[in-house]
């Protein structure tokens, strides 16, 4: 079968899947969703390895297929098909998010068991997966809106999947807003390209854009900046990221799966495909390189701080999205991409950890409360360190040869892009820091109650549920980890998941080992042969020493980390008190929320009241029921004529036959 | 002598019918109505219809008001009281009264008929005569003559039912 | 006299009549400003009539007394019907055809 044929097979897998359990909701018992939806996105990565081999069958050359089902539209210039493009790029997406996928979905078969609403969240995840799939796969514009909004709908659906609390609806309302400016810019993105270019399909608008943009006129800059709204909404990055830490309301699978490894992931993607639009604007490109270099900094200092662990998680998320950014805006795709896959190994990892660890907290997320659990869930602890290891790009681990390999690329680009490997380097010492401050609060020292319970009686602790953030009890009647909390330690799904991930996290970056194989770049080759810079290459000298200083910087922040929390635990305190404006700062977050809530929350709130007092009560309202009125009025006022008076309507009889009179007298 | 004739006849006319829209107690009016009509019927003469005339007097001047004297009688001559309640009517009325006449004096004097301005043609001498309006009655106006006679019965089976007393419903 | 003068005569009776009905508040007294108005008529009828010089005008003029009596005596017995059930004469206390 051809590569299209096999890629049209991934898209379907996960739809059918995502229909079959929300059909058969009553029918279906518990275990048999969960492997219908497990099953549905295995297949779908079988289809996808079988699609690639299938297209390393073709020549470098040729590798890109585009592939249609039927015509959207075909009327009046506009030619939209249903058409997927099958190139090494989109392959390479649709691999990282089946294979994550397919262990999550394990992972969620064991941590949701006692779920309520465990039918709904399969049917979503697979929705989940059919619409990510959709997004990388789509061979135009339009569809890859389409996939881009499904995308933010399934990921509104699963935020808010324990719809009964409060904190949660609220969280996926302001995921999908913050979604939906994003979604503006892309649809004005596709707007401005038919416009320009006229045609909506990549083969298309990648051929002719050089013909017909200059490098660096305005209509190209607004493209890509407008495309850049899109792709920053959707990657959570500065200044339309307030959404991602809410967005840890929804369950662990869904943190892991859309909020680490695959969503968030599609902004990387977006900027990797249209890279010949963003080559024509280099302005553009560097607007994106800065906004990533900012996430990354800033993102990593509120990590530094949080006590709440998924928080902390996602804030290393945007982090690291930041440096994906960055890398494929400087030119540095395959780079780009190749931090992407391990990323989602790793965090895709720790999110489960943090997930099993929090069970055993009954739900409790404050990692002030935890202390102990090295001992007490052995599992776990080991798989969350080897999370961490790879996020702190402790050498060796995957996560240490993709971001080296980004800054090194940037180095080597010379001239102002040095500023990124300086501070990439920064923030990779941040990074290591704040990942190991969480290895080191939650893991060694005496056990807190709920792990002492653990190690005693083997017994996951639990209370009457209640909301972590707001302490309300929480609904268990529509879904709610019950009464139960699975922990890894006694649930083989969540351990098997955990276990590949673990080891992929830690052998993973051997694909691409400088100087020694290019596994990803030579894969990815064909894609971005065209590109300007693809020649440039950092010399193995220069790739050495940057992994050298990246080891050391991991090794580096890894001990000030242990000094801190482990050796002179009652540092961090002092120091809060004497840095107190600067922990204020980064605790609330660097007051986006607030900004945001100034400068568009309270517009917008005031708009409304605006148009519902003013505009609608006297404008409409008057409109409507003023017509009403005067029509009233009106009737009153000849009702007046109605007097029941005889005389009155003799006068009036004879006042119209002398009017009638006088007009006939003047008429002759 | 026709002149005085006419304008003596013509504020006889005059004066009954002010009289009878300003005086106050009926009576007074009625009697009014009765010096308009006697009026009228000499004016019928000037015109040379001596049967009308005759026909007014009798008729109309003898029995219709012979009849409204006998109602004024037994209803009473009470006065109405001053107050108008219709606003504006009494301003309007005799507005619209002048604005009338105005206009139907426009529109005979500059008619384009211009025989309105003579005396009429010469007449026979039997024009008017009581034979002369039964021969037309009999012949020409047969239909109009007996249809009148049948409003006639109509007109005396309503009054008979009007002024039938009512009987109590007992027994 | 000229015609003129007579219909000219019988348009101020006529107007006469019409403000009389306008302004009394008695039935008797309205009907007696109708007949007014009907004699108006018959005038103006007649002098038409010697002008034109047949007596058709005439004949008109007679049948309309005829129908002037019979309207009178409908009218006045409604009037005694009125009275003798002790309602006030007054036309303004018909009034319950008001809008």
């Amino acid at each position: 079968m051809s590569a299209t044929a096999w890629a049209w097979l991934v898209l379907l897998f996960p739809l059918l899947g995502s229909i079959a359990i929300a059909l058969g909701y009553r029918a279906l018992p518990a275990k048999a969703a969960g492997i219908i939806g497990t099953l549905s996105i295995g297949l779908a990565f079988a289809c996808g390895v079988a699609a690639t081999i299938s297209l390393l069958g073709d020549e470098p050359h040729s590798r890109h297929h585009a592939s249609s089902l039927w015509d959207y539209a075909s009327v009046a210039g506009l030619d939209i098909k249903l058409g997927i493009f099958v190139d090494p790029l989109s392959l390479f997406m649709v691999l990282v998010v089946t294979g994550v996928s397919t262990l999550i979905h394990l992972y969620s078969y064991g941590y949701m068991q006692s779920d309520e609403g465990y039918h709904r969240f399969f049917s979503y995840l697979n929705f989940f997966v059919f619409s990510m799939l959709l997004l990388v796969l789509a061979g135009n514009f339009v569809l890859l809106i389409v996939g881009w909004a499904f995308v933010g709908f399934a990921s509104y659906a699963l935020i808010s999947f324990w719809y009964r609390r409060e904190t949660a609806t609220k969280a996926g309302m302001k995921a999908f807003v913050i979604n939906v400016v994003g979604d503006i810019g892309l649809v004005l993105a596709a707007f401005l390209i038919f416009r320009e270019v006229g045609a909506f399909d990549y083969g298309t608008v990648f051929e002719r854009a050089p013909e017909v943009f200059t490098t660096n006129e305005w209509t190209i800059t607004a493209i890509c900046l407008l495309l850049l709204v899109g792709a920053f909404a959707k990657s959570a990055q500065l200044p339309l990221h307030t959404w991602l830490p809410d967005a840890m309301e929804g369950p662990t699978p869904v943190s892991s799966l859309i909020h680490a490894a695959t969503m968030v992931t599609a902004g990387v993607y977006l900027i990797a495909r249209t890279h010949v639009l963003f080559e024509l604007a280099p302005t553009a490109a560097d607007v994106a390189a800065f906004t990533g270099l900012a996430t990354l900094l800033v993102a990593g200092t509120m990590a530094l701080v949080m006590t709440d662990l998924k928080r902390a998680i996602a804030y290393s998320t945007m982090s690291q999205i930041g440096y994906m950014i960055m890398g494929v805006s400087i030119g540095a795709y395959s780079a780009g991409m190749f931090h992407l896959m391990t990323h989602a190994f790793f965090k895709a990892l720790l999110f489960m950890a943090a997930g099993s660890i929090i069970a055993a907290m009954a739900n409790d997320q404050n990692i002030d409360r935890m202390s102990g659990f090295g001992k007490a869930m052995r599992f776990t602890s080991i798989t969350f360190v080897c999370g961490a290891l790879a996020l702190a790009a402790f050498p060796s681990t995957s996560g240490f040869f993709s971001k080296d390999e980004i800054l090194a690329f940037a180095e080597a680009r010379g001239g102002m892009y040095v500023i990124f490997t300086v501070l990439g380097y920064v923030g990779a010492l941040l990074t290591a820091v704040y990942a190991f401050r969480l290895v080191f609060r939650v893991l060694p020292g005496r056990p807190c109650a709920e792990a002492q319970e653990l190690i005693d009686t083997g017994h996951v602790a639990h209370e009457a549920p209640k909301n972590p953030a707001t302490g309300e009890p929480e609904d268990t009647d529509v879904g709610f980890p019950g009464a139960e909390h699975h922990i890894a330690e006694q649930n083989w799904p969540m351990r098997a998941a955990m276990g590949v991930l673990a080891v992929l996290a830690l052998v993973g970056g051997l694909v691409q080992v400088p100087d020694v194989d290019h596994v990803i770049t030579n894969f990815l080759h064909p894609v971005f042969e065209a590109s300007i810079f693809e020649h440039i290459h950092p010399s193995p000298r220069a790739e050495w020493i940057g992994l050298g200083i990246g080891g050391a910087i991991s090794l580096l922040g890894i001990g000030i980390a242990y000094y801190f929390y482990v050796a002179r635990a009652e540092l961090p305190r002092r120091l809060e008190a004497r840095l107190r404006p600067l922990h204020t700062l980064f605790v609330n977050k660097w007051y986006f929320d607030e900004l945001i809530d100034f400068l568009v929350v309270r517009p917008a709130l005031a708009t409304g009241r605006f148009a519902d007092r003013v505009f609608e009560r006297f404008v409409v309202d008057g409109l409507v029921t003023g017509t009403a009125e005067t029509v009233r009025g009106a009737g009153g006022v000849v009702r007046a004529v109605q007097s029941g008076f005889v005389r009155s309507y003799a006068l009036l009889l004879f006042a119209g036959f002398a009017g009638l009179a006088l007009y006939f007298l003047l008429a002759s | 002598m026709e002149e005085v004739l006419f304008f003596g006849s013509a504020i006889g006319a005059l004066g009954g019918a002010v009289g009878v829209i300003a005086l106050r107690n009926p009576f007074y009016s009625v009697l009014a109505l009765i010096v308009h009509l006697f009026s009228l019927a000499a004016l019928f003469l000037l015109l040379t219809s001596a049967f009308v005339a005759a026909a007014q007097v009798v008729v109309y001047a003898g029995a219709v008001m012979v009849l409204y004297v006998f109602v004024v009688a037994y209803v009473g001559g009470g006065g109405e009281s001053a107050w108008e309640p219709i606003p504006g009517q009494r301003f309007l009325a005799p507005l619209l009264g002048i604005a009338l006449f105005v206009e139907l004096s426009v529109a005979v004097l500059s008619s384009s008929l211009l025989a309105l301005g003579t005396d009429g043609p010469d007449v026979e001498a039997g024009f008017g005569d009581p034979a002369a309006i039964g021969t037309l009655m009999l012949e020409k106006f047969l239909l109009p003559f007996e249809a009148s006679s049948l409003l006639l019965l109509l007109a005396a089976v309503g009054a008979i039912v009007l002024a039938h007393r009512r009987r109590e419903a007992n027994a | 006299m000229s015609i003129e003068w007579y219909i000219v005569l019988s348009a101020l009776l006529f107007s006469t009549g019409a403000v009389g009905i306008l302004i009394r508040r008695s039935p008797l007294v309205i009907l007696l400003c109708l007949e007014l108005m009907l004699n108006a008529g018959n005038l103006a009828l007649v002098a038409f009539s010697r002008m034109v010089g047949n007596e058709e005008g005439q004949v008109f003029a007679v049948i309309v007394m005829v129908v002037a009596a019979c309207e009178v005596v409908v009218g006045l017995g409604l009037i005694v019907a009125i009275f003798r059930r002790r309602l006030p004469l007054n036309v303004d206390d018909l009034r319950e055809l008001r809008g």
